[in-house]
């Protein structure tokens, strides 16, 4: 196996999107992702069962589009990766299954690896997109906002030590967004429209609750976040003033509000992360970075407190193959060993198990 | 040589030569688990030496998670070695199974029977047989279908089929199924896994009330 620029195919599977990943090393080869966001619609949100199905049938066809797009053959591959976890177990199994499936037959090593830690691997890929921020520097807080997940990450080294520090205690930021859409009478997916129709909105006109940021939620719940109670306040809010959302300045004014409540505790919670820790590098990602406003605020923030952000291209911050590739190429070059075969999913898996089913250490232990 | 794989109960992977000679064969009972027994098990069956030329794989019915384990590994195997995928209802390997057998038995092989297997939820799956035909395949001639379990019996006795429990879908029958289907010419299943129920969702109404 080359070690140093190993050539990867990553499976991505946790959620909604169906993704292939090609990397040489740090060098992105193809990001293909097939996404079944649209048979969600119907149903305000991602429906896991409708997620397998739709993996099932995404996987051959995405991996044989990334194998052209990358110009290289199953045959070249130093290895196969696939996320383990955390996700939707049922989406997660048949990722696991085509993986094992594709590295037995090939006969190539399989890295199970953390989908969270993946996000992060995104940032030291280099897309060919002009990039002026140089390479990841440690130790950095990661900030994973997206429908799945909301993780306040503080990553020593990517390979080898990375810490929660909070995570969401009920919703995830991105079903906020889509829930709340639905009490606006917005369309799925959330994010998206709610950031539309806050675009003319003040973001000032409604004092919404800023979840686990009273000084008495502080000690136990410093870098945790929560949004269902952010949730009810606007569908209260909504039921005690029905002429508002009825007029699109009042719609407006209520999307803007919401926004702001969840874009704020985002933004101070890391920034507090940051000075706490030290760490003058905040790196964001996930898809909820694709708020405007959440980069605009997290940007502005971060740089009058003297906290450099990061943010890798869009096409790599939703959940992508691409990451799991990179993630696993990085564990190559580090010199990790492949997986052993016995792994399963695991949805809650932490994020400080950066590749599952590692190898007991031993002289006989180690698959090639 | 054929790979056979069926995940709809346990997980079951096994190597076959054309004619059925069972080159290699594991599983793992279990029910669940399936995404953890694939790797090893297909590691076990294979033999570097020996070159694989069709992938076949029980299309269910069975619980979908599991299902899905196989049917995933199958597809990704087949693309890996550039050979194709055998698709195959799992009932009909089951039935090949029992049908052989019946014929070493000495048994009645032509009077209908049902291969019943677990659909959770309260419900059996059910298909069918009656008999071999020409080409030494079971022939199908009801389902496979879902029976509330209280309903079963009754739709089985209208049927005059005789009840057959299954717990275990040898994957070295469904790699003789498929193999039988090939030389004859003949496809068993589509590529559409045998769910036999939609998602089970329902569409959100409107937002709920939250002040009293
Ligand atoms: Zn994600």
């Amino acid at each position: 196996m080359n070690r140093h620029e190993p050539l990867v195919l990553g499976i991505e599977t946790s959620c909604d999107e169906t993704g292939i990943g090609i990397v040489r090393g740090r060098t992105l080869l193809s990001n293909t992702i097939a996404s079944s966001m649209d048979e969600h619609a119907r149903y305000g949100g991602v429906v896991p069962e409708v997620a397998a199905r739709a993996h099932l049938e995404a996987l051959q066809p995405a991996i044989e589009a990334a194998l052209a797009e990358a110009g290289v053959s199953l045959g070249e591959l130093d290895a196969v990766a696939v996320t383990s976890g955390p996700g939707l177990a049922g989406a997660l199994m048949v990722g696991i299954g085509a993986a094992k499936g594709l590295a037995v037959s090939l006969g190539k090593p399989l890295y199970a690896v953390n989908h969270l830690v993946g996000h992060i691997a995104a940032d030291i890929l280099d897309s060919g997109a002009a990039q002026d921020a140089g390479p990841l520097e440690y130790p950095t807080v990661a900030l994973l906002v997206s429908g799945g997940h909301t993780s306040l990450l503080l990553v020593r080294d990517l390979t080898s030590d990375v810490e929660l520090l909070g995570e969401t205690v009920d919703d995830a930021a991105g079903e906020a967004f889509d829930k709340v859409a639905r009490v606006l009478g917005l369309p799925y997916p959330g994010g998206p429209e709610i950031d539309h129709a806050a675009a003319s909105g003040n973001p000032a006109a409604i004092p919404f609750p800023r979840g686990l940021s009273r000084a008495s939620d502080m000690a136990a719940h410093r870098y945790d976040f929560s949004f269902s109670g952010l949730k009810t306040a606007v569908a209260r809010f909504v039921e005690a003033n029905p002429e508002m959302l009825a007029d699109d300045a009042g719609r407006a004014d209520i999307a803007a509000s919401f926004r702001e409540a969840v874009v704020d505790v985002l933004v101070t919670k890391a920034l507090n992360a940051c000075r706490d820790h030290g760490v003058p590098r905040l790196l964001l990602g996930g898809g909820v970075i694709a708020n405007r406003r959440l980069r605009e605020v997290a940007l502005e923030r971060a740089a009058a407190a003297g906290v450099a952000v990061r943010i890798p291209p869009f096409s790599l911050c939703t959940d992508n193959g691409a990451m799991i590739a990179a993630l696993a190429a990085e564990l190559i070059a580090s010199g990790a060993e492949p997986s052993t075969l016995a792994f399963g999913a695991d949805s809650t898996l932490p994020v400080t198990e950066i590749q599952v089913a590692v190898p007991e250490a031993g002289p006989e232990s180690a698959r090639s | 040589m054929i790979l056979g794989i069926d995940t709809s109960l346990g997980t079951a992977v096994a190597v076959i030569e054309p004619d059925g000679v069972v080159a290699a064969t594991a599983d793992s009972p279990n029910p669940l688990g399936h995404a953890e027994a694939i790797g090893d098990l297909l590691a076990q069956v294979l033999d570097p030496a020996v070159a694989i030329t069709h992938v076949a794989v029980g299309m269910g019915p069975g619980p979908f998670t599991g299902l899905r384990v196989g049917i995933a590994a199958a597809r990704a195997f087949a693309l890996g070695r550039g050979i194709p995928v055998l698709p195959v209802p799992s009932h009909d390997a089951a039935a090949l199974g029992l049908l052989l057998a019946d014929t070493v038995a000495g048994a009645d092989d032509t009077a209908p029977f049902a291969v019943v297997t677990d659909a959770r939820r309260r419900e059996f799956a059910y298909s069918v047989f009656e008999g071999t035909d020409d080409d030494g395949l079971p022939i199908r001639t009801t389902g496979p279908a879902l029976a509330p379990r209280d309903e079963l019996d009754d739709r089985l006795a209208a049927l005059g089929a005789a009840r057959r429990d299954v717990s275990a879908v040898p994957a070295a029958m469904v790699a003789l199924a498929a193999s039988r289907a090939l030389a004859a010419g003949r496809t068993l299943a589509t590529s559409e896994p045998l769910y036999l129920r939609s998602p089970d969702v329902t569409l959100p109404g409107a937002p709920k009330k939250v002040t009293a």
